[in-house]
């Protein structure tokens, strides 16, 4: 059975129509990168698949191991192991990261009738984890992204993904604002987490991330629908070539 | 010819006045006391009670709240005494120095008045009526002013604390200040206290309000000496109608902070007057108001920057459910004189329902050339942005709207300095937040 079906999708923000029917197929273990020009639904895709309110899905479905996800809460989704990696992470004043990590992982536990991690236990994840990616205890002890340089909230969303450990990541502009040192921690941050058991969609502007990040698959959407799927030469053309074939075929 | 408008008395009005004439012979103090009584019973006597007319009291109407006057409380009996044994249950994981004032009267047998070296404690009643010269020194002439509520518990004051805390004295453990009222009868107190913390003192001072359906005018003096440092937390928590005046005078290069909390608490005016009469002090003026229901919570401040380089932050907040009200009016005045003054104000308010209401209100007055002042008042709901972060993490509705809100008083009452106190707040906080259906 694939991870993640995405069938013949509608999607609507403020009565504006996004998503216009976009089918997509993720298998268990696959990193799919999502490629596209501003403005074609990448990003409303990743807020649809996380379960953000206000996007009215009008048409279609989008099933987790088979199952339609589209009427679970977002808490519920990211107990099923679905977890988004924002492109603007919020800053959450006055929770301290420790804390943030600590109640979300328990509660994702709690949902899915696992025991709470113990303190020692969970410490030393965090601690573990943040080291690989270059996070200070400093930072750990701040409040959630308060003061954070875009590098620092992107590393932060990874962190998050490592110790969370969803079963379907969604990236979403991973690599805006960052610069080489940074994307490169990131990337390694991601591909250490790649596991035949873990599916991942890419999204991105750029062909850049994908040096890093080689994805098995490589789907291009304009105007709210997949429009090309191919491997990861896909994306060296379209590098090459810009997006002005398929803004103009959807046109 | 001029004629004052003024409405006929209202029942409350009347009732005040009666018991003012009634009571006048039995209230401690001769003398200049009975002349500085006299004074503001004729102030009140003037202007009748408050009301949306009146600036300061626009959004507390006190004639329009107080629909009739509760009478003077008697003294408690022993078994009111013995009901008050556990009172300020808020701190007791707290060490700290216990006073304790049932129905308005001291119960110096459920206090602790064990001494400590450069500190004296007293009741009022009896300060007054020995003319103690501490009291006679600063009662009624930490902070003039005009308000109503104040001269009433000035005609009225009957009993409160009387502490001196010598030069450069530094207080092992907080002195908490108890008032409770009972429930067994409609009832008012007016109690009056005078903390003096003398040159390079410091101190932290708490005084708790817990009545249940009473009716309480509380004032307190603080007189801060040059250089000394004082913490002040107030809680206010129960039923009835609960006012509260703090009257300070600010010495030179001293450090002041204080943080009104009121969870659970029915009707709830505090009002601060506070004067920077030394050059180089520090303040910190804070608040957290926690309301549900029909609650109604009003921090009132007037500050008053008379001396130059002195920095004055005040930062209030206010969580707001149901048909509860928030009030905040924080005004800042400069004075001519009081250059290099550096105040900020800044109010927060959250709503958790459509039929809350919170009204902020930030004045400043400036007659200084070379300051910095700033003021900022928000008022909004949970940002759905932020709660959207937190669940997409896996965290539950209820869990991510609690986790907020505690965020949004925690990083209030993070500015308290004693760990022990602090941590108390949260745990009231949490216990409140615990109740929200």
């Amino acid at each position: 059975m694939s991870m993640l079906e995405i069938k013949n999708l509608h999607v609507e923000v403020d009565g504006k129509k996004i998503l216009n029917g976009l089918s997509l197929t993720i298998e268990k273990g696959q990193v799919a990168a999502i490629m596209g020009p501003n403005g074609s639904g990448k990003s409303t895709l990743a807020y649809v698949l996380a379960g953000k309110a206000d996007y009215k899905v009008t048409e279609g479905d989008v099933l987790l191991d088979g199952q339609s996800i589209l009427e679970l809460s977002p808490d519920e989704r990211a107990a099923k192991g679905v977890f988004l990696a924002f492109q603007y992470p919020v800053e959450v004043p006055g929770v301290a990261t420790m804390t943030f990590l600590r109640t979300a992982l328990n509660a994702q536990r709690k949902t899915r009738g696992e025991g709470e991690f113990s303190t020692p236990e969970f410490m030393k994840l965090v601690r573990e984890t943040s080291a690989k990616l270059g996070i200070s205890q400093e930072h750990l002890r701040r409040p959630v992204n308060v003061g954070f340089s875009g590098g620092e909230k992107k590393r932060n969303e990874i962190m998050q993904m490592a110790i969370l450990q969803p079963r379907l990541a969604v990236l979403d502009e991973t690599d805006s604002g960052l610069d080489i040192d940074a994307l490169k921690v990131v990337s390694d941050g991601v591909n250490r987490l790649r596991s035949p058991e873990r599916s991942m969609i890419v999204i991105t502007h750029y062909q850049r991330l994908l040096n890093y990040i080689v994805p098995d698959v490589v789907h291009v959407l304009a105007k709210g629908r997949v429009v090309k799927t191919g491997g990861k030469e896909l994306a060296l053309e379209l590098e090459a070539k810009g997006y002005a074939e398929f803004v103009g075929e959807a046109a | 010819m001029n004629v004052e408008l003024r409405t006929a008395k209202t029942e409350a009005e009347q009732a005040l006045s009666s018991a003012y004439q009634d009571a006048r012979e039995r209230l401690p103090g001769r003398g200049d006391v009975a002349e500085l009584r006299e004074d503001a019973f004729r102030r009140f006597e003037a202007s009748g009670l408050p009301h949306r007319r009146v600036e300061e009291w626009k959004y507390t109407d006190l004639r329009a709240l107080m629909r009739t006057a509760y009478p003077l409380a008697a003294p408690p009996d022993a078994s009111t005494r013995a009901g008050a044994r556990d009172a300020g249950a808020i701190f007791s994981s707290v060490d700290r120095q216990r006073l304790i004032f049932v129905d308005g009267a001291f119960a110096p047998d459920l206090s602790d008045l064990s001494a400590e070296q450069g500190l004296s404690i007293g009741s009022l009643a009896e300060a007054l009526a020995k003319s103690d010269p501490l009291v006679t020194a600063h009662v009624g002439k930490t902070f003039a002013t005009d308000d109503v509520a104040v001269a009433l518990n000035t005609a009225l004051m009957g009993d409160g604390a009387v502490i001196r805390i010598a030069a450069g004295t530094v207080l092992r453990r907080p002195i908490h200040l108890i008032f409770t009222a009972s429930s067994e009868r409609p009832q008012a107190s007016y109690v009056r206290s005078l903390i003096v913390i003398e040159k390079g003192a410091k101190a932290t001072i708490v005084e708790s309000h817990e009545h249940a359906g009473a009716q309480v005018n509380s004032a307190l003096e603080l007189v801060v000496g040059d250089g000394a440092h004082v913490d002040y937390i107030k809680t206010a928590q129960g039923s009835g109608l609960q006012i509260s005046s703090l009257l300070a005078s600010i010495g030179a290069r001293a450090t002041f902070n204080t943080f009104a909390f009121a969870a659970g608490a029915e009707l709830v005016r505090n009002q601060a007057f506070l004067r920077f009469a030394g050059e180089g002090t520090n303040a910190g003026i804070g608040g957290v108001s926690l309301l549900r229901g029909k609650d109604h919570v009003d921090n009132t401040l007037l500050i008053e920057h008379a001396a130059a380089h002195c920095q004055s932050r005040e930062r209030f907040r206010a969580v707001l459910d149901d048909e509860a009200h928030s009030v905040f009016q924080g005004k800042i005045v400069v004075k001519p004189h009081a250059q290099k003054t550096d105040a900020k104000m800044l109010t927060r308010a959250l709503l958790l329902s459509e039929t809350a209401e919170a009204y902020n209100k930030p004045e400043l007055e400036i007659f200084a050339d070379d300051v910095v002042c700033g003021h900022g008042a928000t008022a909004g709901a949970l940002d759905p942005g932020l709660k959207f972060y937190l669940m997409a993490r896996g965290i539950p509705a209820a869990e991510a709207e609690a986790l907020l809100i505690q965020a949004f008083i925690g990083e209030t009452i993070e500015e308290i300095a004693h760990e022990g106190l602090r941590e108390a707040l949260m745990i009231a906080s949490l216990k409140w937040l615990g109740a929200r259906k």
